[in-house]
């Protein structure tokens, strides 16, 4: 098998005493679909931070293309979970500036052209001139989706692009981002926390485990589904069944394991947030006392460690 | 179209009613009084005399205010002599000063603004000094000023002065005074740039120019507004007490010229075109702020 262009060996990564991630070891080869699968809060946005060089690991080393990563860039595209539009520019204008950004060589033409090409791709031509705040969650994700696109990566992370939005708007989503992998072959790592969003569109799934001593990659579940994959017909396959109940199976025994023996407890700060319902007296003498916890009851609300 | 409660007319009435009768009733009015006496060689003479009564006896009745300052305001654009202009005029002159003082105050206060943003560094070494010097006085430059541009001269082709050491004094308290809202607001917006916009910009590599221009002054411009609407009421809250200290032709020096002239119907005057002026001027920068907040 050719060399991997995304390899990373026995990463680990904490914060400060918080260890997060622990011996991750991956490797991502051209034109790859890799899902990640894991609990929220378990580290997967550290690890696609990782990869993207916006985070240094701990331990260990993250390659890419056999040179290790040093800082984030093009070459590494990623696609947001808050999407991360510029609010201020149009559509065009925020997949414009990524273009402009990477291709300075080619006519101002051209690269309005290929602006155009992308946002087509993702189904938004009519909406070209408007700016993010006047799109729907999808139409923004699919916005930041053409923007890395016209970057012309490499590699494309998704860093759970679609939990923001609800299902229906999921499954449109998905769909639509693998019809574009399999129109480009871009190689592919999509974090998420959905079993059936990571089987439905990945080749290979990998869990992520949680446990106290940081999270790390569980064996890889390949996805053998024929593509292209028809949403309704998949899911009703014992194929498919059968994978996500392994899928679930062992992330539900990772957890367990990691589950803390005792339970936390949280003390809550001896102030209560000021009522915005209260009319505000504009006098300087008889303005309210801020309400105290201690006056009321006192609370202790118990947590389970993650 | 919506309909307009009555009420939203009738209490501002009410209010500015209130008001009026409040000064109405403490304000003075003149009293002739004729007395008839001797004077002295045995005829009797009938003296008039005019003595002013009220609680503030030399404040002007709101009718008074209304009679002495009607050929200020009737006739706004009228020159009569240098210190007796029309309202307008003088409001124009003090416009002037204060759009060119303001204009150095943001031209100064927006960089600095952004540096203390950018750099922590920067923060802790001038952050200490701009709390020290952001409450001063504009009384407090002003002297200040004269000293720094003591000696300058400009002179026009008559060889009369057009820019000497007051008017640049003016500038610089004007400047100085209006600089703060601006430089600190500019800072917490770019402070409170999110990092995902930084992301795109490290993700994309794009340079620092461009990171400037691209990310960080689109992302902090409402904050931004908000310092420069600030600044400008502060510079037209100073100009006034600048006119007045160097005795400028404009709406703060008519305001002293004619306390001085006791006719002090005029100081009435002044402060309301004051306060009108300065409420039209936010009115207008809140509306260029909201246009950049949709954004």
């Amino acid at each position: 098998m050719s060399t991997p262009i995304l390899q990373l060996t026995g990463v680990s990564r904490s914060f400060d005493s918080l260890k997060v991630l622990r011996d991750v070891n991956l490797s991502v080869h051209e034109g790859d679909f890799v899902s990640i699968i894991g609990y929220s809060g378990s580290g997967k946005s550290t690890l696609i931070n990782i990869i993207a060089g916006l985070l240094k690991p701990t331990r260990g080393s993250a390659e890419m293309n056999g040179s290790p990563i040093t800082g984030p860039g093009p070459e590494r595209g990623i696609v947001f979970q808050n999407y991360s539009l510029l609010p201020w520019l149009t559509v065009t204008e925020n997949v414009r500036l990524a273009v402009d950004q990477i291709f300075p060589e080619l006519s101002a033409s051209e690269r309005a052209e290929r602006t155009a090409h992308y946002i087509h791709m993702v189904k938004l031509t009519p909406a070209a001139k408007k700016i993010p705040r006047e799109l729907s969650g999808g139409m923004r994700q699919r916005v930041a989706v053409a923007r890395t696109l016209a970057a012309n990566p490499r590699i494309l992370l998704l860093d759970e692009p679609l939990s923001a939005l609800d299902a229906l708007t999921r499954a449109t989503l998905q769909d639509e981002i693998a019809d574009i992998w399999q129109q480009n072959r871009t190689t592919v790592l999509w974090i998420t926390n959905d079993p059936d969003e990571a089987i439905l569109v990945a080749d290979r799934v990998i869990p992520l485990l949680p446990s106290q001593e940081g999270a790390t990659l569980g064996a890889e579940i390949p996805v053998t589904l024929p593509r292209p994959r028809d949403r309704k017909t998949i899911i009703a396959t014992p194929e498919f069944k059968d994978l996500k109940l392994s899928l679930v199976t062992t992330l539900l025994h990772a957890k367990k394991d990691s589950a803390p023996t005792l339970t936390k407890k949280l003390a809550v700060p001896d102030i209560l947030p000021e009522d915005l319902n209260d009319r505000r007296t504009s006098s300087l003498f008889d303005r309210p006392a801020p309400r105290r916890r201690s006056q009321l009851a006192k609370e202790e609300i118990p947590i389970e460690a993650p | 179209m919506k309909s307009i409660k009555p009420e939203l007319m009738l209490l501002p009435l009410l209010g500015l009613l209130l008001c009026l009768g409040g000064w109405a009733i403490i304000s003075g009015k003149s009293v002739t009084k004729s007395t008839t006496k001797d004077d002295g060689w045995g005829d009797m003479i009938t003296v008039t005399e005019t003595t002013r009564e009220g609680i503030s006896k030399n404040l002007p009745s709101p009718t008074e205010t209304w009679t002495a300052s009607k050929p200020y305001i009737v006739e706004p654009v009228a020159k009569r002599g240098e210190l007796d202009q029309g309202i307008l005029r003088f409001a124009w002159l003090s416009l002037k000063l204060v759009a060119q003082g303001y204009a150095i105050a943001l031209l100064i206060g927006t960089p600095i603004g952004f540096l203390l943003g950018l750099s922590k560094k920067f923060t802790m070494m001038f952050d200490p000094i701009i709390q020290i010097l952001r409450p001063v006085s504009p009384l407090a430059w002003l002297p200040l000023g004269m000293v720094l541009f003591m000696g300058l001269r400009v002179e026009d082709a008559d060889g009369r002065v057009a820019f000497g050491t007051s008017d640049a004094a003016a500038l610089f308290t004007i400047a100085i005074c209006a600089m703060w809202p601006t430089v600190l607001n500019t800072a917490v917006g770019v402070r409170a740039v999110p990092q995902d916009y930084l992301n795109v910009a490290k993700v994309l590599k794009l340079s620092r120019t461009k990171t400037l221009f691209k990310i960080l002054i689109p992302a902090s411009l409402p904050y931004m507004f908000t310092g420069f609407r600030l600044s400008l009421g502060i510079a037209w809250l100073v100009i006034v007490a600048v006119e007045m200290l160097i005795g400028k032709p404009g709406i703060g020096g008519f305001l002293w010229q004619q306390y001085n002239a006791n006719s002090y119907a005029h100081i009435i005057l002044s402060i309301l075109t004051i306060g009108v002026i300065g409420y039209v001027l936010d009115r207008l920068m809140s509306v260029a702020e909201k246009r950049f907040k949709t954004a």
